[in-house]
């Protein structure tokens, strides 16, 4: 793919996010969860037993507000409508593969957020300036890094069910089978250290926590394993590209271009 | 009045008959519900660990919420959702004329046309929380406090009804409400824990701006036998005039609907 390509591709995108402005901002605030669950755990004294103050657990929650600002994924939902509604042939056509489209679109939007993002992290500052922190200029390059790693992860998960749109209808009802243990195993209600040992093993051996809480901490500067972290990420990257390119070729077989 | 009735169960039985086609949704929906439950109530374990206790609430007693939420939860999937959000497709396609055409109200006809029978598993199970965790905290039951739980229940799904029909109706100006119903949910979300939980200013918020105390915390108090008859009383007239202002508001959008494609 050449790099005029990408650039085509990425600005128009863009020029076409812009247009949804509102709805963005509207997205953007719909993340709101994690500064909910800061008020429960900081009213409720609840940091303490897993090791962090309230100014940890604020600048926990806000990195993860972060994180999930720009890996949040719904290509599922986009495919699914492209693919029944036809729209998805004429893609197929073009010597690009149809994804690669739809992470255009998704980088687009998170350019078209990040201005929204800045606001309610400065917003939440006002709330609580004791928080405040600016990240060193590494820990906010690995922290960039991570995130972009997470929001791959998850985009190749949910393109693994949006593959499944070549035999049913209706995969993105399938989505909600992965939304509900990334809800709870990734971070987002709560760090991962407040879960009991048995608990964290189990969700250490599932993609979701790489999702959140390991970029989050990297972003709030809390003690955490870089190393084996973005070896994680790395290996679910690895296993999953495979996963989707096989699925995705056993379903082109079965595509008979609906509605068209 | 009994022409509304009957409408409901030709919308309903139709409904049926054609989700029987989706039995796999079925299923998953029901997957979805148990892994939400489960990890919600693993979450709320976490605020007892060493003792503790989450805003004066017991952990039985923040189960009984639980439940609640649970069931607000399925009736939002299996009514307001599958309803509220068509409207918008309505007025994009421009089919919404249709339906002022009809010679039964509009605002009636666009609430309950459809019913998603995924949603009630959810609704059952959420009833049977309340009860078995009201049991485990030692409550006794009487008619009154059924009673008062009852009307609490209604208070609190008009309000929720009135504030997703406003977002909804809202779509007659604004083509995209999607995103804006996503906000509510997730402030909705914060109706999973008792209101005495959170820091004053969100007990404020969410007593009298976003009413989430009057959908889960207060529900839960009038099964536990706590709730205060004030606080019934402010919950009437409080939904009363959430429902009002739906309707007024409904009247409003109409008059500025111009329907699309003519």
């Amino acid at each position: 793919m050449s790099f005029k390509v990408i650039k085509t591709l990425l600005t128009t995108q863009y020029a076409y996010m812009l247009e949804y402005r509102i709805e963005i901002a509207l997205w953007a605030l719909s993340g709101v969860l994690p500064f909910i669950m800061f008020s429960l755990w900081s009213q409720n004294d609840v940091g303490n037993s897993f090791g962090l103050n309230d100014i940890g657990l604020a600048r926990y929650f806000l990195s993860a507000f972060l994180v999930r600002q720009f890996s949040v994924v719904w290509v599922v939902f986009s495919f699914e409508e492209d693919s029944l509604s036809g729209r998805l042939s004429p893609y197929l056509l073009q010597p690009l593969h149809p994804l690669f489209r739809y992470v255009a679109s998704h980088l687009a939007e998170q350019a078209t957020r990040l201005p929204f993002a800045i606001a309610i992290a400065i917003t939440f500052f006002i709330l609580n300036p004791s928080s405040f922190w600016l990240p060193s200029l590494p820990q906010l390059f690995l922290a960039y890094l991570s995130t972009h790693l997470a929001f791959t992860i998850a985009f190749l998960l949910q393109s693994l069910v949006a593959a499944l749109c070549f035999w049913t209808e209706k995969s993105s009802a399938l989505e909600r089978l992965i939304f509900v243990p990334y809800l709870f195993l990734s971070g987002l209600l709560v760090p991962l250290s407040a879960f009991p040992s048995n608990v964290l093993k189990v969700a250490m051996i599932t993609p979701f926590p790489y999702l959140i809480n390991f970029p989050a901490k990297v972003l709030s500067g809390m003690p955490v394993d870089i190393f084996n972290g973005f070896l994680a990420q790395i290996l679910w990257i690895s296993i999953l590209v495979p996963s989707v390119n096989i699925l995705w070729k056993l379903g082109l077989k079965r595509y008979t271009a609906m509605g068209a | 009045m009994q022409r509304y009735f009957k409408t409901i169960r030709l919308f309903w039985s139709t409904a049926f008959a054609s989700q029987l086609e989706y039995q796999l949704n079925f299923l998953i929906e029901l997957l979805a519900m148990l892994g939400t439950l489960l990890g919600s109530v693993f979450i709320l374990s976490l605020f007892f660990t060493g003792g503790r206790q989450l805003g004066d609430w017991t952990w039985e007693s923040a189960l009984v919420i639980q439940g609640v939420y649970t069931f607000l939860d399925g009736l939002t999937n299996a009514l307001l959702r599958p309803n509220l959000t068509e409207i918008v497709n309505y007025v994009r396609e421009g089919t919404l004329d249709y339906v002022l055409l009809k010679p039964i109200d509009s605002q009636f006809w666009l609430s309950v046309k459809k019913f998603s029978f995924a949603g009630l598993p959810e609704i059952i199970l959420g009833l049977s929380i309340v009860f078995w965790a009201a049991i485990q905290s030692g409550t006794t039951f009487s008619i009154y406090s059924l009673f008062v739980f009852i009307i609490s229940l209604l208070i609190g799904f008009i309000i929720l009804y009135s504030v997703w029909f406003l977002i909804a109706a809202s779509s007659i100006w604004f083509v995209k409400t999607w995103n804006a119903t996503e906000v509510l949910r997730a402030l909705l979300a914060a109706g999973r824990y008792p209101i005495s939980a959170y820091p004053v200013i969100l007990r404020f918020i969410f007593t009298l701006v976003l009413p989430v105390a009057f959908l889960t915390t207060f529900p839960a108090e009038a099964i536990l036998g706590e709730l205060k008859f004030n606080i019934l009383f402010f919950g009437l007239i409080l939904s009363s005039l959430f429902f009002i202002f739906s309707r007024l508001f409904w009247k409003f959008a109409l008059k500025h609907y111009t329907s699309a494609s003519s």
